[in-house]
């Protein structure tokens, strides 16, 4: 039976059918939902890691217990989790070992748009790239096979389109049993420099193997047709080149690393014009045009952003018109994300807008304290970043009015470590937890924090009180971010000492607990101030000479109750006692 | 079944039940033994956000994303988001959309106006819109919150499926308790569209 499934759910569903026993990962778009949807198979332990760097040690622990494993997470997430991979291709592995690692090119959700092809490429481990679902859960059980045939973890990489489009998936095939028995050998896996050496020439021996074996891999190869033209693309991008070029011959490339080079010099010679159609960088390019070959790419093909059909045949045809038409409308109202009405994180940017702080920002919903009207955010540069940031330009300006602004899953994530900094190295940095009790940004995953696991049973909560004056904190407070006048009482405390501090707020995301409350309404005493307006709440707009709430979305938090100095929030009763409306 | 693919855009803002739309439609596809591509991107905006999901249909699909002036009918569930995608419709299609207006943050803030002539400029560029009031119909069947299904009974009207198919998915995809309001849902939009075209050729 062929059912329609994301490619997400397309590799959750491979991994179960090719026997997977353990998967680990931390959610990050576009990749969160393969385990949200693996933690549907009881057979199968998955769980949400505190950060994907642990996600990947559990999984090679895993590994080596025997167990096919799997790790997901996006793009950035490999950066954190790339200390244990470098080493891990040396080791290599026991039961099957893939990560699924999700690129993100045109930034939808991401800080950037590195290519994690070079991953494959420096950590000199095998990279499969599918093209669509049924390719992705395929490739699971292929990936699961060469770790296991050569010995070496496989990079399941795919991108946005792959993760989040859906197509056909054929769902009849019977889970496999596989598992293996740990054998000690601390010259396999104790990576001293003397056992690593060894490894490391077994490794060369171990890409040999795989080169060869890409030449056969029936994921590579050619799809004939004219040859004044051929293409070389991978991943969506050969789907966009079926789309738009279908006479044309095409050499699909579903494993990236290592190329096969006979296949791929014997498709060059018989075409007269070769194109390679890649996102982002021109890595598979670059590779041929080392090995000498006459190819195209990135002279035709941008490299920036997600490729679509449009621009590989304004690229290929040099094509004015088709670019010109993607111009779009430019006169017509962005719809920008925003925080929720009765988004616990609002007041908070509202007092640190109004305070003018210097405000290190983190990953996470809160980011959008950056947009306007709140604009109350200095930087944002990758998870846990903001307790360093702050800490280093607190001590390069003598300035004391800086606060690193960071979620409870981030700080989860990796927030600990620089908060050890902070106290070890004497930094006076205020630093602000929001604890939503969620990651809310990546579709509400629980975390160490909540103590509940992916698979729903509650457990142990994180303190995170408790934890920080562990670190050494002797300031901590836990403040109500819907109380406005102790939100700014305590940052105006906290920021005056010359020692660390650590405000948690904590209030539930408005989505999480699917919160409900009676709304609240302007009445006639509104001056027309318009310091409501400077919340950007969804529930609030400006008609004519006033504001006016939308009560399908206000949920009644009362932060701009407590904003309006002429006492012209109300909630509907107060207002049917009072002026009589 | 010719080889032809044709384009489906579900446009609107986040929150709408845009995702469940394009589920049924997708799955209405399949179960008619099309090849199927759908597109989606969601991500940042929890809430809030443009919203575009796009189906693809045919004999065999490559690509899952349209191209601009290849979409064959649009749905959407608000007008400043059909305004915002109707470049990709072909000259002649079809756009659905509902009687509905959402301000984004630029104009709640005053920093940009709501076109007040959005059925004029699409209109203008050669586009057959349908404007329905799936909301007000929606409350009809029991919840305003299906005017997605309404939209999906509208353009099911438009496309050469039976009816049981659209049921069956309907029965398939939305929560067990949301089925009958579903059903009823779409029969509304459905019966809506079918009464108009009987209108309009009683007019001829």
């Amino acid at each position: 039976m062929k059912v329609l499934l994301s490619g997400n759910e397309a590799i959750a569903y491979g991994a179960y059918a090719a026997g997977v026993k353990i998967a680990s990962g931390y959610p990050g778009t576009p990749s969160t939902e393969i385990l949200e949807t693996l933690a549907k198979y009881d057979e199968i332990d998955s769980s949400w890691a505190p950060n994907e760097k642990v996600a990947l040690e559990v999984g090679i622990g895993a590994s080596l217990g025997g167990a096919r494993t799997i790790v997901t997470m996006k793009h950035v997430g490999l950066n954190v989790a790339a200390d244990p991979l470098f080493t891990l291709a040396y080791t290599g592995v026991n039961g099957g070992l893939v990560i699924v690692n999700a690129d993100d090119p045109s930034m939808h959700s991401s800080q950037n748009e590195q290519d994690n092809r070079h991953y494959a490429k420096s950590a000199k481990v095998p990279m499969l790239e599918p093209s669509d679902s049924q390719e992705a859960a395929w490739l699971v059980d292929e990936g699961l096979k060469i770790s296991e045939r050569f010995d070496i973890p496989v990079i399941l990489r795919t991108t946005t389109r792959i993760n989040h489009s859906k197509s056909l998936v054929d769902v009849d095939i019977e889970r496999a049993e596989s598992s293996r028995e740990y054998e000690k050998d601390v010259q396999k896996y104790v990576m001293i420099p003397a056992h690593a050496r060894q490894r490391r020439s077994n490794l060369e021996q171990r890409l040999e193997a795989l080169a060869e074996f890409s030449e056969e891999f029936p994921g590579n190869r050619v799809e004939w047709g004219s040859r004044s033209i051929g293409f070389i693309a991978d991943g969506v991008s050969y789907q966009y080149v079926k789309e738009v070029f279908p006479e044309a011959s095409v050499l699909k490339i579903t494993m990236v690393h290592p190329l096969p080079k006979r296949m791929i010099s014997d498709f060059v010679e018989q075409i007269e014009k070769v194109i390679v159609v890649e996102e982002l960088d021109p890595f598979i390019e670059d590779q041929l045009k080392a090995w000498g070959l006459p190819v195209v790419g990135k002279r035709l093909i941008q490299g920036i952003g997600e490729l679509n059909p449009e621009t590989i045949r304004a690229g290929v045809m040099g094509d004015a018109d088709a670019s010109a038409s993607l111009a779009a409308a430019d006169d017509i109202p962005g719809r920008p994300p925003m925080m929720c009405a009765g988004c616990p994180h609002r007041g908070v940017f509202y007092i640190l807008k109004k305070m003018k702080l210097m405000v290190a920002g983190d990953i996470g919903c809160y980011t959008l304290g950056v947009t306007p009207p709140l604009e109350a955010m200095d930087t944002c540069f990758c998870m846990g970043a903001s307790i360093g940031n702050a800490m280093g330009f607190q001590k390069a300006t003598g300035r004391k009015d800086v606060v690193a602004v960071i979620g409870d899953s981030t700080f989860m994530h990796s927030g600990i470590t620089p908060l050890i900094d902070v106290v070890y190295n004497k930094g006076i940095a205020t630093v602000i937890i929001l604890d939503n009790r969620t990651t809310a940004m990546t579709g509400r995953q629980d975390h160490p924090g909540t103590g509940k696991t992916l698979k729903g049973d509650a457990g142990v909560e994180v303190d995170i009180e408790k934890l920080v004056r562990a670190l050494g904190v002797a300031s901590v407070q836990v403040v109500d971010p819907y109380d406005l006048k102790a939100s700014r009482a305590a940052i105006t405390e906290e920021i005056a000492k010359d020692e660390p501090s650590v405000i948690i707020f904590r209030r539930a995301c408005v989505l999480a607990e699917k919160v409900t409350g009676e709304p609240l309404m302007v009445i006639d005493e509104c001056d027309s101030c318009k310091a409501c307006m400077q919340l950007g709440c969804p529930a609030l707009s400006w008609e004519a000479d006033r504001a006016r709430i939308e009560p399908s979305q206000c949920i009644g938090c009362d932060v701009c109750g407590q904003v309006c100095k002429a006492g012209a929030i109300v909630k509907h009763e107060q207002a049917d006692q009072g002026a009589g409306i | 079944m010719s080889n032809e693919v044709r384009n489906v855009l579900i446009v609107g803002v986040g929150g709408q039940g845009i995702i469940l739309a394009a589920d049924v439609l997708s799955n209405v596809l399949v179960s008619a033994e099309y090849d199927v591509k759908m597109a989606e991107i969601h991500g940042m905006s929890q809430r809030g956000g443009s919203v575009n999901t796009m189906v693809r249909f045919g004999n065999k699909v490559y690509s899952p994303v349209v191209e601009k002036g290849q979409a064959d009918y649009m749905l959407a569930f608000e007008k400043l988001e059909a305004l915002r995608w109707s470049d990709y419709l072909k000259p002649g299609a079809t756009i659905i959309m509902n009687d509905e207006t959402l301000s984004p943050l630029p104009v709640l803030l005053g920093k940009a106006e709501y076109p007040g002539d959005i059925e004029e400029q699409i209109i203008a560029k050669g586009i057959n819109l349908i404007t329905v009031n799936a909301t007000a119909m929606a409350e009809e069947s029991g919840s305003p919150r299906a005017a997605n299904i309404v939209l999906l009974g509208c353009l099911a009207s438009l496309m050469p499926l039976g009816k049981d198919v659209w049921h069956a998915a309907i029965e398939r995809r939305v929560p067990p308790r949301t089925v009958e309001i579903n059903k009823s849902a779409f029969e509304i939009g459905f019966a809506y569209i079918s009464e108009r075209a009987t209108a309009d050729e009683a007019l001829i």
